[in-house]
């Protein structure tokens, strides 16, 4: 059947996937987006060949700004082996010739994650884009779209506070644990997508642009370099990160690399006891590797 | 005595409109609807000034109008025409020409209302202090402590138990919703407050300890007040002057124990004597 | 260590596409007469199918739905999606008028309106009145019998002058002053110019408030089974909207783009659509003007009659909504324009079978926190 001529097969999609008018329209919306800062972009998402929810925002951005030469990480819950890296990580390379990819954050000229910023901190040459299953903080108040962008617009974020009022009054804490709205330059407040309260202070002043790709709500929204990002809190119960110390109060280590200062999993061994690791596979590998060769040197 | 509001010429009208609207409504006309485009003249050319501390009434049955007049003032609904300049200190600000942020602004942290349906002043699925906790965290107050004890003051202030601070205001009987009202209106120590039939449709003994409550508040804080009412006790007891609205017009106007003694107007003293 | 259960992730997802890539084969195991599904048959065979992908992948390529169909075992959710990825590959070049439904080539037409219209009733294919009884003989259909029923059903059939183009139910009550006019632009014909001046969800994003043409082309390729729960919610309470079904037509539809040179309207092919208008309760046009019926309009690719009437229905709740304001979910232009889309929920809802335990180990804190404080005294 000569409709079959023209398919399947890598070889036979436009490099980077996505047509180059869907990509100009990508990259016209993260210009607005840096332009300004947490201001929620529309823009038509294109359907991707993975399902709505498992980063087709993310991906959008990624292959609007990849050229050759580019290095890529991709990661998934701080792992580059999540299953669904993986497919990213494929997917891109199948698309992307002379594009390379790696697992050291260092290396990376741009990172996709999802639920995690790396631990290591980003330079000014490196782009970190996350993805995002909801965008707007304010949709837990307010379900209608067309409300939300006037309280935006108008930096009304009263309902969102008595919320965590609320929090406070009832379980005398505020029980936001991951996708925590976080105010972006003194004016819009974002959803900084699912990632930990661990990471949200490295958004605040960091050296790398950051963007958020919303797929299936079709957002794009930025925060630039250096740009102030404050998680909402009150100024006598400060925003807390996620606490890791045991019943005496120690902080607990990675049972695999000893790191103090990272963000932990927590799961059960087979013989059923409570195990912490860090979550950023890499940078406990780049912990591991340094204890390994400080022992090589003592020896 | 200053000056904390000027309305001049206030109208709105519901529908399309068209050139014989005015002449076509109006108390003369015994109507509000326009037979001729089928316009709600809700209300026209309305003016009056309010000073500072002052009670002023805006009185009339349903369809008169007076609502439709707080509502404009307050920003719920753009009037059609007209205007109205509201001096805070030495700032003045011509309210329909601000942007809506700027409207927005002036309701969180200058005006306070309180309506007769606590449905619209309150939200029912956050505590009595979560509401009033809305309001001070709309005009920039961050400190949770501190929100909390104001909070608590005004409560007690509007004499609202404080076991109940944490409780939603849906369990709440209607008398204790107004109040819990009030205490969200005063948050801010607004200069200016507008009051929507408030005591409307609740026991007498609750609505006599309600109005007590607004007097009190006037005293303490000299905060001007606009209030509408259908029921001439409520402005008798609080009002010094009042304004007569029927069919969206005032028709008459003047200190409150003259119109009441002394109506003018034959609707008004038809009012005055169906009263008594 | 479940940690190096996520270890070995390219392994287990080469390993979950030979497995499945297994299901699809493995009628071949030992079975010397076992042939691969053709695209042909399916198109034929389970033209529905394919019906229902061309529409809801929002592409008019039956053959690559076929494809897809056939890649996805069958799966309506995922073919169409598989449809709408490639669709993203390809660039936008041009775009068609507003074209004209009166001069779609008919297999199908009834009114429900009138005994009888314009034109005729056709019923054409349709199970609408076939007893819903299993056809036992089917399971084992010999292909001498098969290849029969067509050539003898085509051989008894009558010569029939069956006019290009057959008139609107609606033209003839719209002339009547029953119905608001025409909204514009007006269809063209070849020969004529015009451009599209409806809203391209696929170059745009929906920002509420957004146009009827925005609504229409959402809805058109909307995933059948949401379409279908929303427009029933109106139907049976949660809504007024009480249609007549005026007409609702299948059949191919002649295209026409604009001549790269000449500029002038040629037709390129033709896709085969429904279409459904519905008329329903009536409203006044304007304060004191004369009351007239409203119309609901749905239309996709392929024959769909059940999406095509929903679309009707919804469309005419919505134009309600934005006029009034919504008062249940059916018009709601948000609510049911962003919870249609198959591609999107089916997405989102298989996303949840994602890791997610960093944020998981969020929440423990949290709770584990706000456990301590409540059991500390006050």
């Amino acid at each position: 059947m000569n409709a079959m001529s023209h398919t399947t097969g890598g070889n036979a999609y436009n490099f980077g996937f996505l047509d180059e008018y869907a990509k100009k329209e990508i990259r016209r919306a993260v210009l607005k987006a840096i332009a300004i800062p947490g201001y929620q972009v529309p823009y038509a998402s294109r359907e991707m060949p993975m399902g709505r929810g498992f980063g087709t925002g993310g991906l959008q951005l990624t292959l609007a700004l990849i050229g050759p030469g580019e290095v890529v990480k991709v990661i998934d819950q701080g792992s580059d082996d999540s299953v669904n890296a993986v497919n990213l990580r494929q997917f891109i390379e199948m698309t992307c010739p002379g594009v390379s990819t790696t697992t050291r954050t260092a290396e990376a000229s741009l990172i996709q994650s999802r639920h995690r910023i790396p631990e290591r901190p980003l330079t000014p040459t490196q782009i970190l884009v996350l993805q995002v299953p909801y965008p707007d903080p304010l949709v837990v108040v307010e379900p209608s779209e067309d409300k939300r962008k006037i309280m935006h617009g108008e930096a009304d974020y009263s309902r969102l506070l008595v919320k965590l009022y609320e929090d406070i009054v009832q379980f005398d804490e505020i029980t936001i644990s991951h996708r925590y709205p976080t105010r972006i330059n003194g004016h819009y407040v974002i959803d900084p997508s699912p990632i930990p309260r661990w990471d949200v202070p490295r958004l605040d002043h960091a050296a790398a642009l950051t963007l958020f790709g919303a797929g299936r709500e079709k957002k794009i929204y930025a925060v630039p370099p250096h740009t102030r990002a404050e998680p909402l809190a009150f100024s006598d119960v400060p925003f807390r990160v996620e606490d890791f110390r045991d019943a005496a109060g120690r902080r607990r280590a990675c049972a695999r690399c000893g790191c103090t200062d990272s963000f932990l999993d927590e799961f059960s061994s087979d013989a059923g006891e409570k195990v912490y690791q860090c979550s950023d596979t890499d940078w406990c590998d780049e912990k591991l590797l340094r204890k390994e060769s400080l022992r090589g040197e003592a020896a | 005595m200053n000056k904390v509001l000027e309305v001049r010429n206030l109208s709105k009208i519901y529908g399309p409109g068209c050139p014989h609207c005015i002449e076509s409504t109006g108390p003369e006309a015994d109507t509000n609807l326009c037979p001729h485009c089928g316009s709600v003249v809700a209300i026209h050319d309305v003016s009056f000034d309010l000073f500072e501390g002052e009670i002023l009434g805006v009185m009339g049955e349903s369809g008169s109008g007076k609502s439709t007049v707080v509502k404009a003032l307050y920003f719920d609904q753009a009037p059609s025409g007209g205007e109205a300049i509201f001096f805070d200190g030495d700032t003045q600000h011509e309210l329909f020409a601000l942007n809506a942020a700027r409207q927005r602004w002036l309701r969180n942290h200058r005006f306070g209302m309180v309506y007769q349906n606590p449905n619209l002043g309150l939200n029912f699925n956050i505590s009595a202090g979560g509401n009033i906790a809305e309001r001070l965290l709309m005009s920039d107050l961050m400190d949770y402590g501190a929100i909390r004890e104001r909070a608590k003051a005004l409560l007690a202030r509007t004499e609202v138990l404080l076991s109940r601070v944490d409780d939603l205001p849906k369990h709440f009987s209607g008398g204790m919703q107004q109040r819990v009202q009030i205490a969200k209106a005063l948050a801010t120590q607004p200069p200016l407050l507008f009051l929507d039939e408030v005591t409307t449709g609740l026991d007498l003994s609750v609505q006599a300890r309600i109005l007590d409550l607004i007097l009190e508040i006037q005293q303490e804080l000299k905060t001007a007040m606009v209030v509408v009412t259908h029921d001439l006790g409520v402005i008798r007891l609080l009002t010094g002057r009042a304004i007569v609205m029927k069919y969206g017009r005032v028709i008459e106007t003047g200190l409150t124990d003259q119109i009441l003694e002394d109506p003018q107007h034959a609707y008004t003293q038809r009012l005055v004597a169906s009263a008594l | 260590m479940s940690y190096v259960a996520i270890k070995g992730g390219g392994r287990a997802i080469t390993g979950a596409a030979a497995v499945t890539e297994f299901l699809r084969t493995e009628q071949g195991l030992g079975n010397p007469a076992a042939e691969p599904l053709e695209i042909d048959t399916i198109l034929h065979q389970l033209r529905h199918l394919v019906d229902r992908v061309v529409s809801e992948g929002g592409v008019y390529h039956p053959q690559f739905a076929a494809l897809a169909v056939k890649q996805s075992l069958g799966d309506t959710l995922e073919a169409a999606f598989a449809l709408r990825a490639w669709r993203s590959t390809r660039p936008r070049l041009t775009a068609t008028p507003p074209l004209d439904t009166s001069r779609m080539r008919l297999i199908r037409r009834i009114s429900s309106a009138f005994k009888e219209i314009p034109g005729g009733q056709m019923l054409g294919p349709t199970p609408d009145y076939a007893l819903r009884l299993l056809r036992l003989e089917l399971i084992d259909e010999s292909p001498d019998a098969f290849r029969a029923v067509a050539r003898d059903w085509l051989g008894s059939c009558p010569e029939a002058q069956l006019p290009d183009s057959f008139p609107k139910v609606l033209d003839a009550l719209r002339a009547e002053g029953l119905l608001p006019p025409l909204p514009h632009p007006r269809p063209l014909s070849p020969g004529e110019r015009g451009e599209s001046s409806a809203f391209d969800i696929t170059r745009e994003p929906l920002v509420f408030p957004v146009p009827r043409s925005a609504a229409l082309a959402t809805m058109a390729r909307a995933e059948t089974g949401s379409l279908l729960a929303i427009a029933y919610s109106n139907m049976r309470g949660y809504g007024d909207v009480h249609p007549t079904v005026a007409e609702l037509r299948v059949g191919y539809l002649p295209v026409l783009l604009p001549h790269p040179v000449t500029g002038e309207l040629a037709e390129v092919g033709e896709v085969l659509m429904t279409e459904c208008e519905v008329v329903a309760m009536y409203a006044a046009t304007e304060p004191g003007g004369k009351p007239v019926f409203t119309v609901g309009y749905g239309a996709c690719f392929g024959h769909n009659e059940v999406k095509a009437i929903s679309m009707a229905i919804l469309d005419r709740a919505l134009q309600k909504g934005m006029q009034d304001g919504p008062a249940n979910p059916s018009e709601d232009p948000e609510f049911v324009l962003l919870h249609v889309d198959g591609v999107d929920s089916m997405g989102f809802a298989s996303h949840y079978k994602m890791p997610h335990y960093v944020t998981f180990q969020s929440d423990l804190d949290r709770l584990r926190t706000t456990q301590q404080k409540s059991g500390e005294p006050a």
